[in-house]
């Protein structure tokens, strides 16, 4: 028996606008509007709502055997609603089918489980009231931004009520183990799945590369490979971002058709079938723990965290934000404690990312400033600009 | 492989880019197997033989001559002035076909495989070079007209001497994609037969000089190189009107000499920061080390940059650099600031992000000097070899 979990990450930032010192003071509008709708729109159409189609489609197709699970931030739901109403709308149809799981995570993509737990709680139930209020659905797994992960998050994941957590199956921390068995966090009694990077990124990464020896992929090939996990593990985890479909890897590339023909060659099988994370946790139990006291991620070839924290830019910024944490939530001024909380998201720091200019050009590929160090520098000068902002608010001002 | 060179003094009796280029790939050249006989204008004060301290695999021959590059008309004139009778020509056009006379009589009794000149003053004597000896050339664009004068009002002479060379060339090496690009576009050369050869500078550990007192008390920012329309002075004092509106405990240091520099005087004096803008003059030897040292910060704000060695000559002495995205060392340098040299609001926003935020200083300062530890010239002399091979061979 092999069960398939996908799980989709849609996520789309604040993007920050280039905020020079001459800013500072004058103007408290931080971010791209322009950029951030064209980009959404964009995205929408060339990856969301075909998406949506299709997987509507073959839920239907299959009688309700496909399924699938999102994890949708609170600041891509906030823009489909300013941008792009449609793709909410979509979801909801998807949502109605009953085949479709929704995860929680923190509603701004955040670090702020690394940085503060309080500010982490928070967005995370901001995050489960925006899931509720959408779709009228209790999201009972949760992933952390980026797949952060360690021991501490699972007990405080379980103490918050979840019955299950999302991490990478990094090499690692797996070492001879498969990532294909449902596990138990130490000292957390949830269930633990694991994302099968190897079959996930084949999907995600390798599948327009000519140069790829698996090129070109098309569903029974996969199907095989699937099928050949029967009877050494009991589910496939393949996690990836939801951009992947139209986006990352392009329609004419045929990457809808893979998703198209993919549920009806892995069913045929008959031992297959998918699940969504919910459904994962009823049906296997954890077959071993896991201890991971130190942090893992699904970034890079690194899995850690250097991809947002790694540099003396990054983590000086960081720092500076989360100083601000008291005064901004001190202030009740809503703009001001919106605002610090857009600014959180992980994106912001992943852009002062350094490594790329040594290694690959995937932090490239997604970076809107032309350098690090601009995306640096337009973070502290919005910063300044806060610090000048909680400095003249009237005092007075109550909720 | 014998190599017939045309190129210019070494510092510190020249100064300049240009002079430090052909001294440091000479010198990664001279670590193979390769012979160089270098041909250079000197003007007669010249104490030491530099090439023979590089390698006894150069051999110097000196043509007594003012030349120096990137010398302007009224520059020769100042220089020749002062020696009415001289044998040397009346203009600085007349001086360069002289010169180049006096290089064919060279070429005529060495024995070389190959011709490699250094911008358009040498052109002229590897033309005649390769007429007498059938011996392929290659020319090392460093500059090209377009660039000295900021794109506008190029030379006809000049501009002619330059496409004559290059068209003459059996290659081409630009010192940038950003020079390639030019060849290509201004002079109609075939893209196939200009090949791009990054400069480079060996890197030592610079000695650990104590700031100096004045760091104590202001902030400095650094502009060093001829103050030409080409080196982009003016933006320079632009963005620092800018940026002393925000913080007025900066100096601005302007190092250098050249046709603009009446003109920046006047202009920093027009708005009113000439108390905060303070002029060098020319600096020489161990001074622009030390000037490098003193800055807490390198702009190179240049127009039209072909490669821009000051900024890995700061980036050595351990200083930040802001440099134009005009320029073809942001080819090969990624831990430096980089804006258009127009847009003068984000160069004062990048100079005060520097001045202010210490982990941004701190990141480039060290991440930079890592980068450029694996910079050495054996890179570039490894290249030239490889188009020498080709010419050669085929």
């Amino acid at each position: 028996m092999v069960s398939l979990c996908f799980y989709f990450q849609v996520h789309q930032p604040f993007r920050m606008r280039r905020y020079s010192v001459f800013d500072i003071g004058s103007s408290h509008n931080y971010f791209d509007n322009k950029k951030n709708e064209e980009i959404l729109k964009k995205v929408s159409s060339k990856c969301y709502l075909p998406a949506n189609r299709i997987i509507l489609d073959l839920i239907s197709k299959t009688g309700g055997k496909f399924k699938v699970s999102y994890s949708i931030t609170g600041v891509a739901l906030e823009q489909f609603r300013l941008y792009c109403p449609e793709v909410i709308d979509s979801f909801k149809s998807l949502s109605k089918t009953g085949c479709v799981e929704f995860l929680d995570e923190t509603y701004y993509h955040s670090l702020a489980f690394l940085y503060s737990k309080k500010e982490f709680k928070k967005q995370v139930l901001m995050h489960r009231k925006k899931i509720m209020d959408l779709f009228r659905f209790k999201p009972k797994v949760f992933r952390n931004t980026e797949l952060i992960y360690n021991n501490e998050l699972a007990s405080l994941i379980h103490e918050m009520g979840y019955n299950g957590i999302l991490a990478e199956g990094a090499n690692h921390i797996l070492g001879w183990r498969s990532p294909n068995f449902v596990y138990r966090p130490k000292s957390a009694r949830i269930g633990l799945l694991l994302r099968n990077y190897m079959l996930s990124d084949d999907i995600s990464f390798r599948f327009g590369d000519p140069n790829w020896k698996g090129y070109p992929l098309a569903a029974p090939k996969f199907a095989s490979w699937v099928n050949k996990v029967n009877g050494n593990g009991n589910i496939i985890n393949l996690f990836m971002d939801y951009e992947t479909f139209g986006e990352h890897q392009w329609a004419d590339k045929g990457i809808f058709d893979f998703l198209r023909h993919l549920p009806k060659e892995v069913l045929r099988h008959k031992d297959n079938d998918f699940v969504t994370p919910s459904q994962a946790l009823k049906k296997y139990n954890p077959v071993a723990e896991l201890d991971i006291p130190n942090t893992i991620s699904w970034a890079d070839m690194e899995r850690d965290l250097s991809a947002w924290c790694g540099n003396k830019i990054q983590k000086e910024a960081i720092k500076h934000l989360y100083l601000l944490e008291n005064k901004v939530l001190a202030s009740k001024d809503r703009q001001l404690i919106e605002d610090w909380r857009k600014l959180q998201t992980s994106d912001n720091f992943y852009y002062m990312c350094t490594k790329w200019f040594n290694d690959g050009d995937v932090h490239k590929y997604f970076n809107p400033y032309d350098s690090p160090y601009d995306a640096f520098i337009s973070l502290m000068n919005i910063l300044n600009d806060f610090t000048i902002r909680l400095a003249i608010r009237p005092k007075k001002q109550k909720v | 492989m014998n190599v017939l060179m045309f190129g210019w003094e070494f510092p510190p009796i020249s100064s300049g880019g240009l002079g430090t280029a052909c001294y440091g790939l000479t010198k990664g050249l001279s670590k193979s197997d390769v012979k160089i006989t270098f041909v250079l204008p000197y003007a007669g004060d010249m104490k030491s033989d530099f090439l023979k301290l590089v390698s006894a695999n150069v051999k110097v021959e000196k043509i007594k001559s003012p030349l120096m590059p990137y010398m302007t008309q009224t520059e020769y004139e100042k220089i020749r002035g002062s020696q009415p009778h001289s044998i040397y020509g009346s203009t600085l056009f007349e001086e360069v076909e002289r010169y180049t006379k006096a290089a064919a009589g060279i070429a005529k009794k060495e024995k070389f495989d190959i011709i490699h000149c250094h911008d358009w003053m040498t052109y002229g004597a590897g033309i005649e070079a390769k007429k007498m000896s059938k011996k392929p050339m290659v020319v090392h664009v460093h500059a090209t007209e377009f660039d000295r004068t900021g794109n506008h009002s190029a030379n006809p002479y000049i501009y002619n001497a330059e496409k004559r060379g290059m068209w003459f060339a059996d290659s081409v090496i630009a010192v940038s994609n950003f020079t390639k690009d030019k060849v290509v576009y201004h002079y109609g050369v075939n893209p196939d037969k200009v090949h791009v050869v990054h400069n480079s500078i060996d890197f030592n550990e610079a000695s650990d000089n104590k700031a100096p007192e004045i760091r104590q008390h202001k902030k400095i920012v650094l502009f060093l190189g001829r103050i030409t329309l080409q080196k982009g002075p003016d933006y320079f004092l632009s963005a620092a009107k800018k940026a002393l509106a925000i913080d007025p405990n900066i100096l601005f240091i302007i190092a250098g000499s050249g046709d603009m520099e009446r003109y920046v005087i006047e202009k920093a004096a027009e708005l009113s920061i000439s108390d905060k803008v303070l002029f060098a003059g020319f600096l020489k030897g161990d001074d622009v080390e030390k000037a490098y040292k003193m800055a807490d910060l390198y702009i190179m704000p240049s127009v039209s940059e072909p490669f821009g060695l000051t900024a890995l000559e700061a980036i050595k002495c351990n200083t930040p650099v802001i440099i134009s995205k005009q320029s073809g060392v942001s080819e090969v340098v990624q831990h430096c600031l980089k804006v258009d040299f127009w847009d003068v609001d984000e160069l004062a926003n990048k100079i005060l992000a520097v001045l202010r935020y210490r982990q941004l200083k701190n990141s480039l300062q060290e991440d930079a000097s890592s980068e450029i530890k694996k910079f050495s010239w054996d890179d570039p002399a490894k290249k030239c070899i490889e188009i020498y091979n080709n010419l050669v061979g085929g």
